[in-house]
């Protein structure tokens, strides 16, 4: 018996959340396939073939599963549920779309955002935003799981050769279509995997402060994060948002500038290696988790930054 | 169409929870309990589809403990019709609530269902997307915005690169996400009003559902906590720590 892993990918390449979900499986079997369903993605079937540890990736190619719809792509993955003791996706927003359906049609629980594997039906997950830990044991015969990225390193994406098995698509949906997306498109690094993140929150004040931000993410090869208040208040787009009920991520180096650190936002980067946090209230809580914190008005201070970050490429 | 919509009574989202000194579970006695805040988003939209004459009636559904009374009693200041209890002392997990509500779904002929996203205390984010499979409608999670137009409604739904938008066909389910509206505070009119709107109790046993919980919890524990650093004074010495004592630059 094996493990399926459902590909993240944009149907020309893999997302590098799947690494981490491909690192999960191995802990649970030692046959690790990935499904590919998507459209002319032969491209991203190749490069699963190549992750470290996948023994064979299954390709279903068709128009209707161009986009991750839940409709189309559960009844494919229960399809193929009979050979595989644990299905598992990454715990993005199109995995925690899908795998809840999945797991429904296969009238077992669904097991959310795992960050740890203790044996092969015994799982750590995170609840109440991240502050309590549950150990949690599934006794169904087939375990459908979501991983959290941040709970296990990346599989190489060299050095596999696994066969590519093309397998038959699955039917189509007439209750949903996809009609459109508008995704962020930037030269940066993208937000989930970055090893450092410059995020604001609402102390920044506009979104055209934003710039200050990006200014200092581009001397430090980062990302560009928010915190709620900063996307409830239009100063960037959602899916800058880190939290509870955003992205949470754990890069090496988190500055948190005019953010005063709530319970929901500490849950989407507590676990960051380093975190830096500027803020002109002292009393502000995400100092209580800042490993440097500097109090002062951040309009001084990032100005101050960028020219001391100068000066360190110039040293 | 008659909109239904599930909630659940939670911690207090302000509420710093405590693990039991034995790992068993949560401590979460004489601690402020809520309806949850996606569930009072879903509630919101609910209402305001019905001011806009395309619900006819919204009806809020909660299970577990007597206490979820005062959950839907919220829902019902904010706007709902009536409410629902299914009452049970059991621990009901994701699975077991989506078989719930398929029950109450076919008993009062729902034709949307919309809910909270997930629930801040699991934070699971499942039973919107189980139901959904279970009734074999279409689902989309994580709604920013929802337009109905006939038997179709258009969502478009925050995902992790931006905004999608789908198209569904009646009936569906959807997720709400924080941004979908902000809900209105009761007024104490309407408070007093929604203790005399209908609320019926019913056991799951009535419904035919068997809610035995799938997961056991074996433990809780609480994360290692982060300790808090140093101050620093100005910008260079930032830099100088991170590159020289961090070493993350």
């Amino acid at each position: 018996m094996a493990v399926l892993v459902i590909a993240e990918h944009d149907n020309q390449s893999l997302k590098g959340a799947t690494l981490n979900t491909v690192t999960a499986a191995a802990r649970l079997g030692d046959d690790v396939h990935i499904l590919v369903a998507g459209y002319n993605c032969r491209a991203v079937a190749e490069q699963a073939a190549k992750v470290a540890g996948v023994t064979k990736v299954r390709l279903a190619d068709a128009e209707h599963y161009a986009h991750p719809l839940a409709e189309n792509w559960a009844p494919l993955v229960v399809g193929l549920a009979q050979g595989y003791t644990h299905l598992l996706a990454p715990a993005t927003t199109a995995g925690k779309n899908l795998m809840p359906r999945v797991a429904a049609l296969l009238d077992v629980a669904q097991i959310s955002e795992i960050v740890a594997v203790e044996s092969t039906d015994t799982f750590v997950r995170p609840i109440y935003a991240g502050n309590v830990l549950a150990t949690v044991r599934s006794a169904d015969s087939v375990k459908v799981i979501t991983v959290r990225g941040t709970g296990f390193g990346a599989a190489a994406a060299e050095g596999g050769t696994a066969p590519i098995e093309t397998i038959q698509p699955g039917a189509r949906t007439s209750a949903c279509r996809f009609v459109s997306q508008e995704l962020t498109r930037s030269e940066r690094p993208e937000l989930s995997g970055a090893r450092r993140v410059v995020s604001g929150g609402r102390g920044m004040g506009s979104g055209e402060n934003f710039k200050l931000l990006e200014e200092i993410a581009d001397k430090l090869g980062a990302a560009v994060g928010a915190s709620r208040a900063a996307v409830d208040a239009g100063f960037v787009p959602n899916d800058y948002q880190v939290g509870q009920t955003g992205k949470v991520i754990a890069p090496e180096l988190y500055i948190a500038v005019g953010i005063s650190g709530a319970i929901q936002h500490l849950a989407g980067m507590k676990e960051s290696k380093v975190i830096v946090a500027i803020n002109k209230d002292e009393e502000a809580p995400i100092f209580q988790v800042a490993d440097y914190g500097l109090v002062g008005d951040l309009f001084q201070v990032l100005p101050e930054l960028s020219q001391a970050l100068d000066k360190l490429k110039q040293a | 169409m008659k909109v239904l919509v599930p909630v659940k009574r939670v911690v207090d989202a302000n509420v710093k929870v405590r693990v039991k000194t034995d790992g068993s579970g949560v401590d979460i006695a004489n601690v402020k309990l809520s309806i949850n805040p996606f569930d009072e988003i879903a509630v919101e939209e609910a209402v305001r589809l019905k001011e806009a004459g395309v619900a006819t009636e919204v009806v809020a559904v909660s299970g577990g403990v007597a206490g979820c009374q005062e959950t839907l009693r919220t829902a019902m200041a904010i706007g709902a019709d009536r409410g629902i209890l299914v009452e049970t002392n059991a621990e009901l997990q994701p699975l077991a609530v989506a078989k719930l509500l398929k029950a109450l779904v076919g008993k009062e002929g729902v034709e949307l269902v919309i809910l909270g996203k997930q629930a801040i205390d699991d934070d699971a984010n499942q039973v919107g997307q189980m139901l959904a499979a279970m009734l074999d409608w279409p689902q989309a999670t994580f709604a920013s915005k929802i337009t109905f137009a006939q038997d179709l409604v258009t969502v478009v739904r925050e995902v992790d690169g931006g905004l999608e938008t789908l198209e569904l066909k009646l009936p569906a389910v959807i997720s709400v996400d924080l941004r979908l509206n902000t809900p209105r505070y009761a007024t104490l009119p309407n408070i007093m009003k929604a203790k005399k709107k209908p609320l019926q109790s019913m056991t799951p046993e009535s419904l035919e559902v068997d809610v035995r919980p799938r997961l056991a919890t074996l433990r809780m524990a609480e994360p290692p906590k982060r300790q808090a650093g140093i101050k620093v004074g100005n910008a260079a010495e930032l830099v100088d720590k991170l590159r020289d004592e961090a070493k993350v630059i």
